[in-house]
């Protein structure tokens, strides 16, 4: 039953983006111990840094508000932040899993009331908006962060400033010596929610993203576009402040290509739909131009393609474009050939997104430390634990959550046969 | 309409990397990329095209493939990894065995009548006779007109060695050897050309 699990029976899952949330609240709430662990100070991962999300273009702050608030309700859920598994042994059924925990320097007994912060001095790029503001050394990343509990950067907690402000704190949550630790525990099954990161667009040389900069990409045009990001939701081109009134989006920026990504992240042509929508909302009289290979409206998107094509502000080129140069005023010029007429171009614009795609991170920086771990050419998660989300395939939210759950099943298959 | 494949099939199998071409996704980095986008009638993206189109014609007779400079760019930024120079001298090459290139074409009068007689017969350039070749191709007034239009470049290359007035007399050490690569060469070229 339900209610009689022996120790030995949990769950983990890693990652606490929508992915990992979804797999360890449903297992929770059919009546399965859950261990979720995630490497940054808050849960929520990739979807919480968006605007708006598919399929309504609602506020991801809604979607993740309701899943946290399962998760405090569900004394079965344990979960760890900045904290990340270093070492699986064993098989499915009796894993024995190390799991290192990165000091917060704040304890759960934080009330996120801000004393810390307005005595804080120090500040720092804010890497929640990939670093276009700056933000306190002692912080949460957004007013509906959860946990709440705020956190310091672990250079300043060695800074003698960071002493004094743990004075401030009126709970005394605040510990600038606290020390990473590790904890090994036993576990039924894995489930691997790693998510993914934007591919580095730097490394796209002929687009000059870091090197003109009113180049940004999808992601920072996500923060751009959101009130609570670095400019309260005007989007404005970075090198001046100006409206951007005439904004490209190059699909396929440095994906379906095999000098980087060489497959397609599924989700970038929609969201590109859906910032271009940011865009035409603000400005009414703004204009959009939208350059692609093929458009690829995955899945119950289809009318919303029809709907963005519409509108007469967008435009539509079928082209990769070569390169981007910049003109005198700081404008990125786009150059390339229109495959429909054969015209070859160079466009100016008040700034250029690239939709970049999604790389694992279970292949880069959240590799599954596992004997057995397999993967496929591109590093998603292909065997050794169960893999949801984007750890296993680029896909979109609705997607990995179908994922998660099922995920969910199969975790709980492993935790029963065990039982 | 029915599409024929027949030029296209002849091409994947005798023209060198022409097989390539079944990769094109038909993105267009390629001429975005090429340096002498401005004078070309067609790009690569829209030769490849041509080529699975069936139109054997316009693309043989086309000036296109001449216009390559080897400058790789298009190699170095197509997604799918096609060779893209590679395959713009195949067709090139191609053209001229179909015997459908423009005979006055300049790069091919140039690589076919000029350089390649001059190359082969030694086993080096001469580059006193192969400026001389190329500029009197067309008649002594007219060759007089470019070496004199031409005549401060020269100068400067005699002066700084670059340039050596005395005509390339006789053959290169191991001519035996060099004969013999090109005779291969010609015999691969030949069974690719009959691959069936």
């Amino acid at each position: 039953m339900a209610d009689a699990h022996a120790a030995g029976q949990t769950i983990l899952v890693v990652g606490g983006g929508i992915s990992g949330l979804t797999t360890a609240i449903e297992a929770a709430e059919t009546g399965y111990d859950v261990l979720l662990v995630e490497k940054a100070p808050h849960l929520g991962g990739r979807v919480a840094q968006h605007n708006k999300y598919f399929p309504k273009l609602c506020s991801p702050v809604c979607g993740l508000e309701i899943n946290f608030q399962r998760i405090k309700g569900n004394p079965r859920i344990r979960y760890l932040t900045l904290a990340e598994v270093e070492e699986i042994r064993g098989s499915e059924g009796q894993y024995t899993v190390r799991i290192r925990k990165h000091p917060r320097f704040v304890t759960e007994a934080c009330t996120g009331c801000g004393e810390c912060a307005a005595a804080c001095s120090v500040t720092v790029p804010d890497p929640f908006n990939f670093g276009m503001n700056q933000v306190k050394a002692i912080r949460n990343n957004h007013a509906m962060a959860f946990p709440s509990w705020y956190y310091m950067d672990p250079e300043y907690a060695k800074s003698d400033e960071a002493k004094k402000v743990a004075k401030s704190c009126p709970v005394g949550a605040i510990q600038p010596d606290m020390q990473a630790s590790v904890i090994e525990e036993q576990v039924a099954s894995i489930v691997w929610a790693t998510g993914w990161k934007p591919y580095d667009a730097e490394k796209i040389l002929p687009y000059g993203f870091g090197q003109y900069p009113n180049v940004t990409t999808n992601m920072r045009f996500e923060r751009l576009a959101s009130v609570y990001g670095p400019t309260a939701g005007k989007i404005v081109r970075p090198s001046d402040g100006k409206e951007a009134k005439n904004v490209a989006f190059i699909q396929c920026a440095g994906s379906r290509d095999h000098n980087y990504l060489p497959f397609c992240s599924r989700v970038c042509c929609l969201a590109s739909m859906k910032q271009a929508a940011y865009v035409r909302d603000q400005y009414p009289d703004s204009k959009v131009t939208i350059f692609y290979i093929d458009l690829r409206a995955m899945d119950r998107y289809e009318a919303f393609l029809q709907k963005t094509r519409a509108d007469a502000n967008i435009s539509w080129i079928k082209s990769k474009p070569a390169r981007i140069e910049e003109d005198a005023q700081g404008n990125p010029v786009v150059i390339g050939e229109n495959t429909l007429t054969g015209e070859r171009y160079a466009m100016p614009f008040d700034l250029v997104v690239l939709a970049t795609g999604m790389e694992p991170h279970s292949a880069v920086d959240a590799k599954v430390p596992a004997n057995d771990a397999t993967s496929d050419d591109y590093g998603f998660v292909t065997g050794g634990v169960l893999a949801a989300g984007c750890a296993a395939a680029p896909t979109d939210v609705a997607s990995s959550v179908q994922s998660a759950t099922a995920m969910a099943m199969k975790a709980i298959h492993a935790a029963v046969k065990k039982g | 309409m029915a599409y024929d494949l027949t030029f296209a099939k002849d091409v994947y199998k005798k023209s060198e990397m022409g097989h390539w071409i079944k990769m094109c996704m038909q993105c267009g980095v390629c001429a975005g990329s090429c340096p002498l986008r401005a004078h070309w009638q067609h790009s690569p993206r829209q030769l490849f095209q041509m080529v699975r189109a069936g139109k054997r014609d316009e693309v043989l007779k086309s000036s296109d493939m001449w216009m390559c400079t080897s400058c790789y760019n298009c190699i170095v930024r197509c997604p799918r990894n096609l060779p893209i120079t590679h395959i713009i001298h195949g067709l090139a090459r191609y053209a001229e065995t179909e015997k459908m290139t423009d005979p006055m074409q300049p790069t091919r009068r140039f690589a076919v009548e000029v350089f390649w007689k001059n190359i082969t017969a030694t086993g080096r350039v001469g580059e006193a006779m192969l400026t001389m070749r190329l500029y009197f191709q067309d008649g002594i007034g007219s060759g007089i007109q470019k070496a004199l239009e031409m005549k401060d470049s020269a100068l400067g290359m005699l002066k700084t060695r670059r340039l050596n007035p005395i005509p390339f007399r006789g053959k290169i050490k191991g001519y035996d050897g060099f004969a013999k690569m090109l005779a291969k060469a010609a015999e691969l070229e030949s069974k690719l050309e009959n691959k069936e």
